[in-house]
């Protein structure tokens, strides 16, 4: 029993140390902001891809993505993507690939941009929201981003956002950086601009699982099928039974 | 318009009987189905292993549909695993289904092993039972691991980079033995082709060798139940056990109930919630493999982070990598390690309940600690669980003989 007794003193303490850290994870965490996006809002999967389109896909690749599937996805004509939305010498059965080459792109911006396929996935919507807003111009001049700082991407939407810039507070020795404020403008207010931004991160949702929209709608005739087909199976099984009991 | 029915029948019998004398289809399906008896008293538990068999099926069904699209290189993999899921008809589904099943199978296969612990089914006379069933969970972990390296991202790549490592720490054999698995000095397009082969033939033939021999050796022996009696030691004039009732029809009618109620909950997994919270699906997993960028945290998939944490919980690396192995191996011993008077828990004493209750826990948890990043008090965590896991079997071996147990009623109760 004495063993006992050791174990069980062992388990309390680590129960409590459980109850601890998980009181740490909870009070923790970052600085991302919920996006609330809803890929199967299909309006603003629309406004994104043309954001997408014009902003990021010169850069940045969606190699896994068809021009065709956008067409079909979204109900849009494929005349119409074609000329609303592709804007290289692309085909509509073809993939979002880009012109520049990785080699080039690593000597402009030190780093190859990365395809954007399934960064939603990789990265999730509520952090790419928080990307897109927190970028700033520090002293130097240059783009830095409060999600990942020193990234190598500049601030490609600046003229609809504005420019923001630090805030300083110290923080112990440190000085940190408290907030951003908006030293200049954009075309845009900042709740449209945090519109654009969920448009975006919301169409970034969609590409990197377009069969999202269809699975959602899929699952819940399945729900409703196997509910009734359990029923069934309860009573032939209650059935069966009643001569066991 | 057919035949009266009578003569269909009777044709019907004359076709049983020619197939009969040449392959012995009734006394199978006899001796299997419909003249094997279970207990009657079985509970939600029993549910686990007919629910096994069902996900080992759809693993396999699903897994051909899989390898028509997928390439085995390190250059098209991730890809080819994006084309399934974009250009395939229904490519989408059937990987979600296989990616869903891969860790329902051991969620339910962990439950499937808990239930022996429950009711004792692995004392005598079924331990080779048991021995064979923790073959299959040996032979399903290396079946999952090379599994989940076939996506080729990240954690895929790391991930494997990680355990093969483990390896690497057994002296003077580890380094040349780790190069002997990978193909390579390193991870490579070698490690992909030869785990792609072994995921999709060697081992699944493996599992389903050792599933037909864990099913023979149950109908030997026949099923343990609630009460952990043997329904064997009353019969009837005829010989049928009094608490017996046949397989089939009243657990296959049962078992498809239980195959409905998982069906709902694995299908809400599938179309709303296919990462679950990245615990099925990691993050990491969807940017393509690169050998040169380490990703910050790695991490094996939730079904192996309790071994995990056990590695991680002692600083010496052999040590950990040892430790590890054999709180895996100990399971193995566990007929023997339980000396108790009675199987089930229904008799057994309050000490065995809360030391069974503890050993869970401590599972459960050291599962979450192996996937968190590791902070000193999570180590400590890590090290009272791992000693309360060890300490379980110990003290199961010393105290059980000496249970003060509760009476055993001779027939099974409800």
């Amino acid at each position: 029993m004495k063993t006992l007794n050791v174990v069980l003193q062992a388990s309390l303490l680590a129960l409590a140390l459980t109850l601890v850290s998980s009181a740490q994870a909870a009070s923790g965490g970052g600085h991302v902001e919920h996006a609330g996006v809803n890929a199967r809002d299909v309006a603003s999967v629309q406004r994104g891809a043309k954001i997408f389109m014009n902003y990021c896909l010169s850069c940045h690749s969606a190699s896994y993505m068809r021009y065709n599937r956008l067409a079909d996805d979204l109900s849009l004509n494929e005349d119409l993507v074609m000329q609303n939305l592709v804007f290289s010498d692309a085909k509509i059965g073809d993939t979002m690939d880009i012109a520049m080459q990785a080699a080039q792109s690593e000597k402009w911006f030190g780093k190859t941009p990365p395809d954007l396929s399934l960064v939603a996935r990789s990265r999730g919507v509520d952090w790419l929201f928080t990307y897109m807003k927190t970028f700033y111009q520090d002293e130097n001049g240059g783009w830095n981003n409060l999600a990942l700082p020193n990234a190598a991407m500049p601030h490609v939407l600046w003229q609809l956002q504005g420019i923001q810039k630090p805030v300083y507070t110290t923080h112990g020795d440190a000085e940190v950086i408290d907030h951003l404020t908006l030293a200049t403008p954009g075309l845009l207010s900042p709740e449209e601009y945090d519109e654009t931004a969920r448009d975006l991160v919301t169409f970034l949702d969609y590409l990197s699982e377009p069969a999202k929209l269809k699975r959602k709608n899929i699952g819940i005739w399945v729900m409703l099928f196997l509910s009734v087909f359990a029923f069934l199976a309860y009573l032939l099984k209650a059935e069966f039974w009643r001569d066991v009991h | 318009m057919g035949k009266p029915a009578s003569t269909m029948s009777k044709k019907a019998g004359a076709f049983m009987n020619w197939v009969d004398e040449r392959l012995p289809v009734t006394k199978f399906y006899n001796d299997h189905l419909a003249k094997y008896y279970a207990p009657k008293n079985f509970n939600f538990w029993y549910y686990m292993g007919s629910l096994a068999l069902m996900i080992l099926v759809m693993q396999i069904l699903t897994g051909i549909f899989l390898t028509m699209h997928y390439k085995p290189s390190a250059e098209l993999a991730f890809a080819s695993v994006e084309y399934i899921m974009r250009d395939v008809e229904w490519g989408w589904l059937i990987r979600y289904m296989h990616s869903t099943g891969a860790s329902f199978f051991f969620i339910v296969v962990y439950l499937h092993m808990f239930r022996a612990l429950l009711y004792g089914s692995h004392r005598k006379p079924r331990e080779l039972l048991w021995i064979l069933g923790m073959l299959i969970y040996l032979t399903l972990m290396a079946e999952a691991f090379m599994g989940y390296v076939l996506p080729w991202g990240q954690m895929s790549y790391w991930g494997a980079q990680v355990i093969i490592n483990l390896f690497g720490a057994i002296p003077a054999i580890g380094e040349p033995l780790t190069e002997w698995i990978r193909g390579d000095y390193f991870i490579s397009d070698a490690t992909l082709n030869r785990f792609f082969a072994l995921h999709v033939i060697a081992l699944p033939l493996a599992l389903l060798a050792l599933v037909v021999l864990h099913l023979a050796a149950l109908h030997e022996t026949g099923s343990n139940n609630p009460d952990g009696i043997e329904i064997k030691k009353n019969k009837d004039a005829d010989g049928i056990p009094l608490d017996g009732i046949p397989f089939h029809p009243y657990y296959t009618v049962k078992d498809i109930f239980g195959v409905s109620m998982f069906l709902l909950i694995f299908a809400f997994i599938i179309f709303f919630w296919p990462e679950a919270g990245g615990l099925f699906l990691e993050h990491d997993n969807f940017v393509p493999a690169n050998p040169l960028v380490t990703p910050e945290h790695i991490k094996p998939v939730w079904y192996f982070t309790p071994f995990y944490a056990i590695l991680k919980a002692v600083p010496d690396k052999l040590m950990g990598v040892m430790l590890m192995g054999v709180s895996v191996m100990i399971l193995f011993f566990v007929p023997w390690l339980d000396r108790s008077p009675v199987k089930s828990i229904r008799y057994r004493p309050l000490r065995f309940k809360l030391m069974l209750a503890l050993f869970a826990f401590a599972f459960v948890r050291l599962g979450m600690l192996g996937m968190a990043e590791g902070t000193p008090s999570q180590t400590i965590e890590m090290r009272i669980w791992t000693f309360v896991y060890f300490a379980f079997f110990i003290l199961l071996y010393f105290l059980s003989p000496k249970e003060r147990t509760k009476p055993v009623p001779d027939r099974v109760t409800h």
